[in-house]
C-alpha cells in the first residue's frame, strides 16, 4: 500500500475496535432498543407490531410506578445520611490524626468488596431474632425492628446498608475537596472572631459545593442502577416495597420475556435518569 | 492529649469498628457450628470448616473463581491495550472525524446503561453466545471512561517524543506501547484496577447470559446459591460462600490499598 494511503488511513484503523465496538454494543442496541419499544416480543416467536400500546401499558402500569417511588424512597434516605456521614468522617480525617491510614482504609473497605457479599451478611445483620443489629438493641433494653420484614422500614434498611458499603469513596472525595481549602483562611478566619460554625459555613462549604454535587450526581445514577440488593435481600418484597425499578425491568424482561414492554420501560427509565441529573445539575451546580 | 483530641480518636476508632466488624463477624460465623451462629458475640466458642467443606460440595466454587478470574483478565487487558490505542489516536494524530468521535465516546458515557442492557443480551442470543465466556468478555472490551483517561493522560506529553520517534522509523503502535505507556504508569494502574474491579463484581450481565453453574463467575454463583434453595437455609453455608467470594478483594485491597483508593477517587473526580 502506498506509504501516503497508508498514513492517512492509519488513525482510522487505529480506533477501527472501539469503533466497531461502540457500533455493535451501544449505537445499534440504542436504535433497535426503541424499535423494540413499538412491538411485542418474547425471542422464540416472530416480532409483532404494537403500535403505542407498550407505551400506554407502562403508563397503567401500578407496579412500575411503585417501583419509581421505591428507588426515589430510597435516595431520599441514602443521599443525605451518605453526604452526612461522608462530610463528618471526612472533616475528622482532615485533622492532624495517628493513624489516618487505618481509619481511612477501614471506611472504604466495604467500597472495594462485592455488592453480594455485603448484601448478604447485612441479611444476616438484620435478622429479626439473631441479627447483630436486634441483638444489640435488645442489650439496650430497646426492642427489636423487623428490618427487612417491615413494608415501611424495609426500603430504608436498604438504603442504609447501601450508605454503608459507599461511604467510603465519598468520605475520599470530601477529603480531596477539604484539603483544597488552605489553611491561612481558617486561620484569617480564627482571628476575625469566626466560630468553627461560621468557618465552616462560610470557608468549607462554598469551598467543597462542587464536591458535594458530585456526591449527589454519582449517589443518584448509582441510586436508580439498584438491583442486586433487593434481588437477594427480599426479592423485592415486603408487599413489593422493595422493588427497585431496575428489579422490576428485569423482571419483566427474564422472567416474563417481555422484551417489547421491558425494553419500553429501559427506555423510559433511562431519560427518567437523565432527567433528574439534569434538574440537579440545574439546582446545584453554582457558579463558582 | 487534650480531652477533645481524646473524644476524637475514640469516635473514629468507633466509626472505624463499625465498618470493620461485620467483616469479622461474618468470617468467624462462617466457621462457626450452625446452631451457635445466633449467639456469635466477640469470641467464637467452637471452630468447624463444616461449613466450607459442605459449601465446596454443593457449588463449583473454584471453577467460578477461574471463570471470574479469567474474564476479569481478559477484560483488562482489552481496556488497556484498546483504550490506549483510541486514547493515543484522540489525542496525538489529527484525522476527519477526530471530535464526532470524541462526542460519541461522551454521548456513551452519558447513557445509563439500561437502555442497552436488552438489546444487548438480544445481540447475544443471536450471536448464540449465551452460555459462553465470550458474551461475558467481548462487551466488556472496550470503555469510554478508559479511553478518555488515556486521552488525557497522553495529551500531557510533548509530541516531540513521539516526532523523533517516529523520524527512528517507530510504527504508530509501537510508539503508543513502547514509547509512550511507560510514561504514564499511574494511568494504567488506575485504569487496570478499575476495569478489574468491576468486572470481577459485575453481577447483572452475568446473571443475564449465563445459566450454565460451570461456566458462571464468582459473585453470581454465589448470589444464586444465596437466593435458591441449594443453601438450605443454612446460614452458615450461605456466610462461607460470602466469604470466599471477599477474600480475594480484600487479599488485593490490603496489598495495594493506596492504588485502590487513588484509582476511584480519581476516577470519581474526573466523573
Amino acid at each position: 500500500m502506498p506509504s501516503q494511503l497508508r498514513k492517512r488511513l492509519l488513525p482510522y484503523l487505529i480506533v477501527s475496535p472501539y469503533l466497531i465496538h461502540v457500533v455493535l454494543f451501544v449505537l445499534f442496541p440504542v436504535v433497535f432498543s426503541i424499535v423494540l419499544t413499538f412491538h411485542k416480543w418474547n425471542i422464540i416467536s416472530p416480532m409483532e407490531f404494537v403500535g403505542v400500546d407498550n407505551y400506554l401499558h407502562l403508563f397503567q402500569d401500578r407496579l412500575f410506578w411503585k417501583s419509581i417511588l421505591n428507588t426515589l424512597q430510597f435516595l431520599l434516605v441514602h443521599i443525605p445520611l451518605q453526604i452526612g456521614i461522608a462530610l463528618l468522617l471526612a472533616y475528622f480525617l482532615n485533622e492532624k490524626l495517628a493513624l489516618r491510614a487505618f481509619f481511612r482504609a477501614s471506611f472504604f473497605l466495604p467500597v472495594v468488596i462485592s455488592g453480594v457479599v455485603v448484601t448478604i451478611l447485612w441479611q444476616q445483620l438484620y435478622g429479626l431474632e439473631t441479627g447483630i443489629l436486634n441483638r444489640l438493641l435488645i442489650s439496650f433494653g430497646l426492642g427489636r425492628v423487623d428490618w427487612l420484614s417491615n413494608p415501611k422500614i424495609a426500603i430504608v434498611s436498604i438504603a442504609i446498608m447501601a450508605t454503608w458499603k459507599n461511604v467510603g469513596l465519598y468520605v475520599i472525595l470530601f477529603l480531596v475537596g477539604l484539603q483544597t481549602v488552605p489553611r491561612s483562611y481558617y486561620e484569617a478566619a480564627e482571628v476575625e472572631g469566626a466560630t468553627a460554625w461560621q468557618q465552616f459555613r462560610y470557608i468549607t462549604l462554598p469551598a467543597i459545593n462542587p464536591t458535594i454535587f458530585m456526591v449527589v450526581i454519582l449517589s443518584t445514577v448509582g441510586g436508580f442502577s439498584l438491583f442486586i440488593e433487593p434481588y437477594i435481600m427480599t426479592d423485592g418484597g415486603p408487599l413489593n416495597s422493595t422493588l427497585s425499578a431496575m428489579l422490576y425491568i428485569y423482571k419483566q424482561a427474564f422472567g416474563y420475556y417481555h422484551m417489547g414492554y421491558s425494553a419500553t420501560l429501559g427506555i423510559f427509565f433511562a431519560i427518567l435518569i437523565m432527567g433528574v441529573v439534569a434538574l440537579q445539575k440545574m439546582f446545584l451546580e453554582k457558579e463558582e | 492529649m487534650k480531652l477533645s483530641k481524646l473524644i476524637l480518636y475514640l469516635f473514629m476508632t468507633a466509626a472505624a469498628l463499625s465498618f470493620l466488624y461485620p467483616f469479622y463477624w461474618m468470617i468467624v460465623a462462617s466457621l462457626t457450628p450452625e446452631a451457635q451462629i445466633g449467639e456469635l458475640g466477640l469470641l467464637p466458642k467452637t471452630l468447624t470448616a463444616d461449613n466450607y467443606t459442605q459449601m465446596f460440595a454443593k457449588i463449583p466454587i473454584w471453577r467460578s473463581l477461574l471463570n471470574s478470574t479469567f474474564v476479569a483478565l481478559l477484560a483488562t487487558f482489552g481496556v488497556l491495550v484498546f483504550g490506549a490505542m483510541t486514547g493515543y489516536a484522540l489525542a496525538k494524530l489529527r484525522f476527519r472525524g477526530r471530535n464526532l468521535l470524541f462526542f460519541v465516546i461522551i454521548f456513551t458515557m452519558t447513557l445509563p446503561f439500561q437502555i442497552t442492557l436488552i438489546p444487548n443480551y438480544i445481540l447475544m442470543v443471536k450471536l448464540e453466545w449465551v452460555d459462553t465466556l465470550a458474551a461475558l468478555v467481548v462487551p466488556a472490551l472496550n470503555s469510554a471512561f478508559a479511553i478518555l483517561l488515556f486521552r488525557q493522560a497522553f495529551q500531557t506529553i510533548p509530541d516531540d517524543l513521539i516526532d523523533a520517534a517516529r523520524m527512528d522509523g517507530c510504527g504508530e503502535l509501537r510508539i503508543v506501547f513502547q514509547i509512550l505507556c511507560p510514561n504514564i504508569l499511574p494511568t494504567i494502574i488506575t485504569v487496570g484496577i478499575l476495569t478489574f474491579m468491576n468486572s470481577w463484581n459485575d453481577v447483572l450481565w452475568p446473571l443475564i447470559v449465563i445459566r450454565d453453574e460451570q461456566l458462571m463467575t464468582m459473585p453470581q454463583l454465589v448470589t444464586l446459591f444465596a437466593v435458591g434453595g441449594r443453601a438450605e437455609a443454612q446460614l452458615g453455608v450461605k456466610l462461607a460462600a460470602a466469604v470466599l467470594l471477599a477474600l480475594p478483594i480484600i487479599i488485593a485491597y490490603a496489598i495495594f490499598q493506596r492504588h485502590f483508593i487513588q484509582s476511584m477517587a480519581s476516577s470519581g473526580l474526573k466523573s
